[in-house]
């Protein structure tokens, strides 16, 4: 049974067609895989769906009746449900008060009552899920299925789940398979974003390709395979690339056996050691231990890569290491220096440079122009001022150079920041940070939410790095990015180091379960009883 | 200094005093803690209570009830409410500066209005004012009879709106929605409620408190109206929302220490303290500062707290 | 800070002209709304708009003596909107201006009663630095509150206000009070050597008007040199901030000093250029009228110029207004008001309107 229909859907914005006359037919009991790269306009369409934005042509019918979705207040009316990339939950509060929140008016509460429904909920589907508990307390997979469950809870028959598996182990990604699978028995209508292929392989039923906009591609899952899909999602270009850019191309899309057939864990450091953690012990804004005595070591034409769920303590480690956070406890040393008493000035002023996960947060302010966002580190330095007063014109000048050596696309310096895409940022702040030369890189989530291209200049640039000799800290949630690019992986969890390996020895099992909490040392140990 | 009138009754007197020095400030912080749960920082407090003085003073003035006085006060201080959200709601303005302009328009057009009413004259316009009633039995309890039983009705209103916003904000699923508003507007906004209308009715609420906490002053305690009578009580109800880490009930203890300074300060000079009396008038924005750095350090705003909210962001 | 200001920056190379030009329009339209509300309130309590408009305009421009009132009431204003223009943009929302304004002239004033011996020259240089000292310090305690243990500045600032005018009265009751003055609440006069000298003849137009120019010039350089630009980091993102390396304590010490400084030499032009001696009223409503000057002027030195000179004639003339016209100078403050909400709301309506 058709549940819902989208035809001819087409949304602009400025400067860009994110949907371009798609087409889309869900079923109930399926699950639909929507895959496409970064920016393909994914998620445009199913927030289209959702209510967030509106298409400016194209028809939307449900059930057969065609309707305008003006916010998502309609979308749940019609039984649509949409469970974000960034989870939409009020962390303080608890599981109940979480997916109760918005429904049956504005009157008296009571918990005890709510608590008793939303458990039995849970129950009929299956989720694994204590109504009592502050969500802020969960673990990310089970933050999941309370978004999945309050979707549920509203009554959704079509269910749309944006990149679910970014934020899972594993292991987590298996669970939530049974789980969709289970939904889809019962007559759900699943919608699948991602941009990983390996995964819509192996958990849909029909896929979807979008490319810069538009629909190219849609079949059964069985009948299709890995290299279609990869060579759809990111269009004949493929061809032309070299055997080891085509591997990374194919990597980023989410193809395992490229990202371990990377060129990483080609050598191996033993030269000078340029990071130096030892024993770390840090504390998250909330005064709570983040990082609980964690130790590192870089190597000069090394990249070290951090594996792990986002919020097992690598933002407070990375802050640590640059410097921008206080230690409690441990050293650090930074190209034979002692950094342990140093200020984030001093990280920079060693030459150590920090892209950021959060451009938009961290690494640039968007209301500024490109010239102060090129020397937002430097500007207190010859030449870009002289006796405190800036010079506007080596500003602009070093600016126009970075620009063109990194071909960012931009008409001039005086463009505000945020004016650029993605991917142009991104490339902005390695330009700024690599145009120091270096010795240290710490890399924090370098290609997020940047298309495949963008991605995939990110990687050549810091794999160019490494060849200078520079040492180079990656972290990352997307384990093919650490895979691909690392020379030796260490998994984090729960701020503790759960062990270190060659990248050639490591696979998607073993680190899986090291992201779960199991160390290395078990798992050794287990291999080795059995 | 006169230590002979320090007897019990007099000590029981300052305590009594205490609570009605505090009652304008918890109207005006309860309201505030609405509005700041909802994600909105409002200075423009001192503005809106002056309207709600000025406006209640003139409803009593002209129709000679004071409770009469009471609701213009509320639906000023509404009206002003309405104007803060827009800009700083829907215009999405900085909601510091607009909280200053709002104190600044009030301010202006609360004296403005009160010249153009009254004219300059002589002898000062007044009211007779809420009378003192006993609640019977209750105010004969020694020490805390006098000190909490044994005023006029818009302290026990006061009282019981502390326990109605303790009511709505954590037992009703309009103080759920507020509240997780102020945290994380975007799960308020993908569950179908409306992000917007929360946050004006927050402005709404906090305004309505705020004019009667103004109102307070003319009706209850003083009989008449002068220009910028409230004396920063508004900033000062805004130190008391920290204080009270955005609970209805810390807010009465918060009031009650600025409440107590002010009274400290009334005591010191029936004493004749050999304290300069400009000196001792200092002491409840002193006391103000010092509490606030205590509170401070480890203060946890809301998630949301004076961001405007765009969706489709993040 | 909307988005129109902050890419309003005054520190470009070019001037935008295209962007000065709308700003301009908008502060225009808005000042006129203004006034339009005020005309209507006017009207509503039956008197005639149009009567005191042209009150306050004759008696802010009508003779050369009330031109240079205009121009000796803008020079504190432009002042005050400097010190808001620099700690504004820093999200450091100090409102504290009319207390820093009092201590300033506090310190100022003690100085020039109490160190003898000094030439004319050096004795009023030392006025003048006591002036920006005392301005400067009465900030840097909220500054200090603010950097170090996180206390709102707002609150503390706007406190710190009632507490510089208690003891502004204490003292001019008390330790200073003028021995001969019949009891008044005012301190002994400055000597006479220590006067601001007068730029035109028989007004009270004097050189702290050339200051107050002077310090907007300066502000323009600030803004083209390294602690303007770590302000404005500080102001745009804490975060970025941060991670660029800039100690943010130290930014929100200066900048506190700074404004505070500014100010505080406001309140020592009032004294030495205006009433040689202190009384209670000399910071009323200044502050205040600063924060909407240097909004309106959209935190940029020429425009708050600008706007600085026409708040001043909205002084002046309201002043006239009241003696002539019998409209409460409050009408001012209302407009003011409504100056800042509009000014705050340009940037949607204008949008909406297009």
């Amino acid at each position: 049974m058709i549940t819902v229909e989208m035809r001819g859907i087409t949304k602009r914005f400025p400067g860009v067609v994110a949907n371009d006359a798609v087409d889309l037919v869900l079923r109930a009991g399926e699950v639909h895989g929507l895959l496409g790269e970064n920016g393909a306009g994914k998620t445009t369409l199913m927030n289209i769906l959702f209510g967030l934005y509106q298409p400016d042509e194209g028809q939307i019918l449900v059930k057969g009746q065609p309707v305008t979705i003006h916010s998502p207040a309609d979308a749940i009316g019609l039984g649509i449900g949409m469970v974000h990339q960034h989870f939409k939950l009020v962390q303080p509060f608890t599981v109940t008060e979480n997916i109760v929140l918005g429904l049956d008016g504005w009157g008296f509460f009571d918990m005890a009552e709510a608590e008793r429904q939303v458990g039995e909920v849970a129950a009929q589907y299956g989720l694994d899920i204590d109504p009592g508990v502050r969500v802020q307390e969960l673990s990310v997979g089970a933050q999941q299925r309370v978004e999945i469950l309050s979707s549920l809870y509203r009554g959704a028959d079509v269910l749309i789940l944006d990149e679910p598996t970014a934020v899972l182990t594993p292991q987590e990604t298996e669970a939530l398979t049974g789980v969709l699978r289970g939904m889809a028995e019962k007559g759900k209508t699943i919608v699948f974003i991602s941009h990983k292929l390996e995964e819509v392989l192996k958990v849909t039923d029909l896929v979807t390709v979008l490319r810069a906009g538009r629909v190219v591609y849609s079949a059964l899952t069985r009948d299709t395979d890995k290299n279609t899909l990869a060579r759809e999602m990111i269009g004949h270009d493929l061809a032309n690339l070299r055997a080891d850019q085509q591997a990374r191309v194919l990597a980023l899309a989410g193809d395992e056996d490229a990202a371990h057939a990377g060129e990483a864990g080609a050598r191996s450091g033993g030269s000078e050691c340029l990071i130096d953690a030892r024993d770390l012990r840090v504390i998250d804004d909330r005064g709570l231990p983040a990082v609980r005595g964690l130790s590192l070591q870089v190597h000069a034409g090394e990249i070290l890569g951090i594996a792990g769920v986002d919020g097992n303590g690598q933002r407070e480690l990375v802050e640590a290491i640059t410097r921008v956070r206080p230690l409690e406890a441990g050293e650090i040393t930074i190209a034979g220096l002692d950094a342990t008493g140093w200020r984030a000035r001093d990280f920079i002023k060693h030459h150590a440079a920090y892209i950021s996960d959060d451009r938009h947060r961290d690494g640039l302010i968007l209301d500024f122009d490109l010239g102060r966002n090129a020397t937002l580190k430097v500007f207190d330095e010859a030449p870009f001022s002289r006796a405190g007063v800036l010079d506007f014109r080596a500003i602009v000048r070093f600016t126009r150079q970075l620009i063109g050596s990194f071909d960012v696309r931009a008409p001039g310096p005086s463009l505000p920041a945020g004016k650029l895409s993605g991917g142009n940022q991104q490339k902005l702040i390695l330009a700024r940070e690599l145009s120091r030369s270096p010795r240290v890189i710490v890399a924090n989530k370098p290609t997020r939410g940047l298309d495949i291209g963008a991605a995939a200049f990110v990687h050549q640039k810091l794999l160019e790095e490494r060849e200078r000799g520079t040492g180079i800290l990656l972290i990352s949630s997307d384990l093919d990015e650490i895979l691909l690019l690392s020379d030796r992986i260490l998994v984090i969890f729960n701020g503790q180091s759960m062990g270190v390996l060659n990248s050639g020895d490591a696979d998607t099992q073993t680190l899986g379960l090291m992201m779960a909490g199991t160390p290395l040392a078990d798992l050794t140990a287990q291999e080795a009883a059995s | 200094m006169n230590w002979d009138l320090v007897t019990y009754s007099f000590v029981v007197g300052v305590l009594a005093s205490a609570v009605r020095w505090a009652t304008p400030i918890l109207f005006a912080a309860l309201g505030e803690v609405f509005t700041e749960r909802a994600g909105i920082l409002n200075l423009g407090l001192e503005g809106i209570m002056l309207m709600g003085a000025l406006s209640g003073f003139v409803g009593a003035y002209n129709t000679g009830s004071l409770w009469v006085g009471v609701l213009v006060a509320a639906a000023t201080g509404m009206v002003m409410g309405l104007l803060m959200a827009f800009v700083s709601v829907t215009a999405k303005a900085n909601q510091v500066v607009a909280g200053l302009g709002i104190t600044i328009l009030g301010t202006g057009l609360s004296t403005l209005l009160f010249r153009l009413f009254f004219g300059l004259r002589t002898k000062p316009p007044t009211i007779k004012t809420f009378g003192t009633e006993p609640i019977p039995l209750l105010s004969e309890i020694p020490v805390l009879g006098r000190m909490f039983f044994n005023h006029n009705i818009m302290v026990y209103l006061a009282f019981i709106l502390v326990g109605v916003g303790w009511f709505v904000l954590y037992r009703t699923r309009y103080g759920l929605a507020l509240r997780a508003v102020g945290e994380r507007p975007e799960a308020v906004d993908t569950r179908g409620l409306n992000v917007t209308r929360l946050r004006y009715s927050a402005l709404l609420i906090g305004g309505a408190l705020a004019g009667i906490g103004g109102a307070y002053l003319p009706l209850a305690n003083l009989g008449l109206f002068w220009t910028q009578m409230t004396a920063g009580r508004g900033f000062i109800a805004v130190a008391v929302v920290v204080f009270s880490r955005w609970d209805p009930v810390r807010a009465l203890l918060g009031a009650l220490v600025f409440g107590g300074a002010a009274a400290l300060q009334t005591a010191l000079q029936t004493l004749e303290a050999p304290i300069p009396s400009e000196l001792l008038l200092m002491m409840p924005y002193i006391v103000t500062i010092i509490v606030l750095v205590i509170v401070s350090r480890r203060a946890e705003f809301p998630g949301a707290f004076a961001v405007p909210y765009s969706r489709g962001e993040g | 800070m909307t988005t129109a200001e902050r890419s309003q920056s005054p520190a470009q190379p070019l001037v935008n002209w295209r962007a000065l030009w709308q700003n301009l329009v908008q502060a225009a339209l808005s000042v006129v709304l203004s006034l339009v509300v005020g005309g209507i309130l006017l009207l509503l309590s039956g008197r005639n708009p149009l009567d005191a408009y042209e009150s306050l305009l004759y008696g802010a421009f009508g003779t050369t003596d009330r031109f240079t009132e205009t121009l000796v009431k803008a020079t504190p204003l432009l002042l005050i909107a400097v010190s808001v223009s620099i700690s504004f943009r820093c999200q450091y929302w100090n409102i504290g201006a009319e207390g820093q304004m009092i201590l300033g002239a506090i310190f100022s004033v003690w100085v020039a009663l109490n160190v003898t011996g000094l030439p004319t020259l050096p004795h009023l240089a030392l006025c003048f630095v006591a002036g920006a000292l005392g301005g400067a310090l009465w900030s840097l305690i909220a500054g200090f509150l603010k950097a170090y243990l996180q206390a709102n500045e707002v609150i503390t600032t706007s406190m710190l206000n009632y507490i510089a005018v208690y003891l502004l009265a204490y003292l001019v009751r008390g330790p200073m009070i003028d021995p001969g003055g019949f009891n008044f609440p005012q301190s002994r006069l400055i000597p006479e050597a220590l006067e601001l000298p007068r730029l035109v003849e028989r007004t009270r137009l004097n050189t702290a008007f050339i200051v107050a120019l002077v310090a907007a010039a300066l502000a323009l350089v600030f803004w083209r040199s390294t602690w303007g630009r770590r302000t404005e980091i500080v102001g745009a993102s804490r975060r970025v901030a941060a991670h660029v390396g800039l100690n943010i304590p130290r930014t929100m010490l200066l900048v506190a000093g700074l404004s505070g400084a500014l100010t505080g030499i406001a309140g020592w032009g009032e004294i030495f250029g205006l009433h040689f001696r202190l009384i209670e009223e000399i910071a009323r409503g200044y502050g205040t009228l600063g924060i909407v000057v240097a909004l309106l002027g959209g935190l940029n030195p020429v425009a708050m110029a600008i706007s600085a000179f026409l708040f001043a004639s909205l002084v002046v003339g309201g002043n006239a207004m009241e003696r002539n016209a019998n409209v409460p100078f409050a009408l001012v403050d209302v407009i003011q008001g409504c100056v800042i909400l509009l000014v705050l709301s340009r940037a949607y309506l204008f949008k909406r309107a297009s």
